[in-house]
């Protein structure tokens, strides 16, 4: 690891190998990378492995940011009142190709930090994911635009997917339909309601296939006629999903769906096995 | 012993063995810009849609594109004009409208390239693409906004009685160049907002001091004549040389050193492959929440 402090090492290739093992701007590294005790079914292909993945936010208590790792060793003798968040705490995993995982645990367990780190989004502080292909989590909202009309929304969004220009027009009179917008399409997105928006962000959003899905159960919005297609959409784009994991508080839906439950309580990985056999000893401990 | 080592095999033995990748990996370079490159129509969709967005909603709409700068040339042209008195030359408004109009597409590039990655925090952490796209949108909307100045530039030009010739078009070259050197210097500004947010409070005020620092409003030499080591300077001085080029395409008897192209060509290919390699490595740490 190349101690990143003047301009010349950060611009030189040379110092930076093509996949470096830890990410470039590491706050606090483990010693040693133990052999992990992580064992793979010889039978069945592997998609996503999780190897003894810890993630870590550091902030202020005053909840400004703590930045970076040469702006903190400058503030060293002041930097009192930092907090530091173990979010993710040793969590390893083996995701099979074509199984349903089921992620269930309270609030604020970690399972949200958890999937955002298995997507790229979040970089563990230690530990690593390895994928066969990106894993994609279900939501466009954030690259759309209110002042803009739901149409042009659409190709915005779609281009964000990573379609191309011909795809989208293909695919827009469908995404229109889905989200029942037909006579709204053409006006700002602003002007929607929030149920209305809600439907545009989730059928540009579901208009994606995808090998390795992350779906948060918030995505089944809009009134009880939209949520029951939406939550059909889901089933189906999960059939056509390779691996999806399933982030739900609903332990119905989860049985329904999942072959296999995922544990976390406060950042540790509780119990992993089993949908029914998960659900239950959840449930237990939960009364 | 040697047993034992061949039992244990870590997550990364497992991950090469089925052809597993490391999520939220730095791409190589090369990968890099090939996934950038797919995202093109994205970066100008963006642009695009954010340039429509930001003036909707005025009475004006998109004149506001044209009124803000030309209001500016007014200021400065009407306050230096004054304050330099005798000392400005004849086609003084036409001086500094160019150096206005164009100062404004380098300030645009680097203070929207600053938040490009800060103020896209949502966007960001939602979906994965090469973050670089999110800067090249920046620039390619402040260079939609440089269009329809241009336009009205050569407008009040011919208006303040200089008269198109073919020189004029020398202004396209001229524009590659410059918006090479802001593309690279966007972002290099992009990663170090990342790093220090502090960095947007200092922006404006460098932004502000190069603005005075680049003869937007006054010819170096006309000025620094007592300084002729000073001058010197500005052979090297990027902004300074694009302003003057454009200065002497447009304007008569206006001349510039032809070696500036040279100077300025350099000043763009290095800023824009060492600003893509500043930006580029840090990829990986774009999305983090701390």
């Amino acid at each position: 690891m190349v101690e990143l402090t003047s301009f010349d090492d950060l611009i030189n290739p040379r110092l930076h190998g093509k996949f470096e093992a830890e990410p470039v701007f590491e706050v606090e590294q483990s010693a040693e990378p133990e052999a992990s005790t992580l064992t793979v079914d010889e039978t069945r292909t592997p998609v996503v492995i999780v190897d003894d993945l810890h993630v870590k936010y550091q902030v202020y208590a005053s909840g400004k940011a703590a930045g970076s790792a040469g702006a903190r060793r400058l503030l060293q003798a002041s930097a009192r009142g930092i907090r530091e968040v173990h979010a993710v705490k040793g969590v390893s995993f083996v995701a099979y190709e074509n199984e349903s995982i089921g992620i269930i645990g309270s609030n604020g367990s970690g399972k949200s930090t958890l999937m955002r780190t298995i997507t790229g989004l979040t970089s563990p502080a230690s530990g690593s994911v390895y994928a066969s292909s990106r894993p994609n989590m279900l939501g466009v909202g954030a690259a759309l635009i209110p002042d803009l009309s739901g149409d042009k929304n659409i190709m915005l969004g779609g281009l964000a997917l990573g379609y191309n220009r011909q795809e989208i027009n293909d695919m827009r009179e469908d995404i229109t339909k889905f989200a029942e917008l037909e006579e709204f399409i053409d006006l700002p997105m602003r002007t929607y309601s929030s149920g209305m928006s809600a439907r545009l962000k989730f059928a540009i959003a579901a208009s994606k296939q995808h090998d390795i899905l992350i779906v948060d159960e918030a995505l089944a919005v809009g009134d009880a006629r939209f949520r029951k297609r939406s939550e059909a959409k889901i089933r189906e784009i999960r059939e056509n999903a390779g691996t999806i994991f399933l982030v739900s508080h609903s332990m119905n839906s989860i049985l329904d769906t999942c072959n296999r439950v995922i544990w976390i309580e406060k950042g540790v990985l509780t119990m992993d096995g089993d949908a029914k056999t998960v659900v239950d000893a959840y449930k237990g401990k939960k009364k | 012993m040697i047993n034992e080592v061949t039992k244990t095999m870590t997550a990364a033995d497992y991950a090469a063995q089925y052809g597993l990748n490391r999520v939220g990996a730095r791409p190589s370079l090369v990968s890099y810009l090939k996934q950038a490159w797919g995202r093109r129509d994205f970066a100008y969709e963006l642009a695009k849609s954010r340039l429509q967005s930001s003036n909707q909603r005025n009475r004006l709409g998109m004149l506001w594109v044209v009124i803000k700068p030309t209001m500016n040339a007014v200021m400065y042209g009407f306050i230096f004009g004054i304050l330099m008195g005798g000392s400005r030359g004849a086609d003084f408004p036409v001086f500094v409208v160019i150096g206005v109009f164009l100062f404004e597409f380098f300030s645009g590039s680097v203070s929207s390239g600053a938040k490009a990655i800060t103020g896209n925090a949502a966007l960001v952490q939602s979906l994965a693409f090469p973050r670089i796209t999110l800067v090249i949108s920046a620039v390619i909307q402040q260079f939609l906004t440089l269009v329809p100045m241009l336009v009205v530039m050569y407008l009040y030009c011919t208006i303040l009685g200089t008269y198109p010739r073919w020189s004029w078009l020398m202004l396209f070259p001229l524009l590659v160049l410059f918006t090479m050197f802001n593309t690279g210097m966007a972002l290099i500004c992009a990663r170090l907002t990342v790093h220090i947010r502090d960095f947007t409070q200092i922006l404006p005020l460098i932004v502000r001091m190069l603005f005075f620092t680049s003869g937007v409003l006054f010819g170096v030499d006309r000025v620094l004549n007592a300084f002729p080591g000073l001058v010197r300077m500005f052979d090297f001085h990027p902004i300074y040389q694009t302003l003057q080029i454009a200065r002497g395409s447009i304007m008569n008897g206006v001349e510039y050193p032809s070696f500036y192209w040279i100077v300025l060509a350099v000043w763009g290919v290095v800023a824009l492959v060492g600003g893509t390699i500043y930006f580029w490595a840090a990829e990986e740490r774009y999305g983090r929440v701390d």
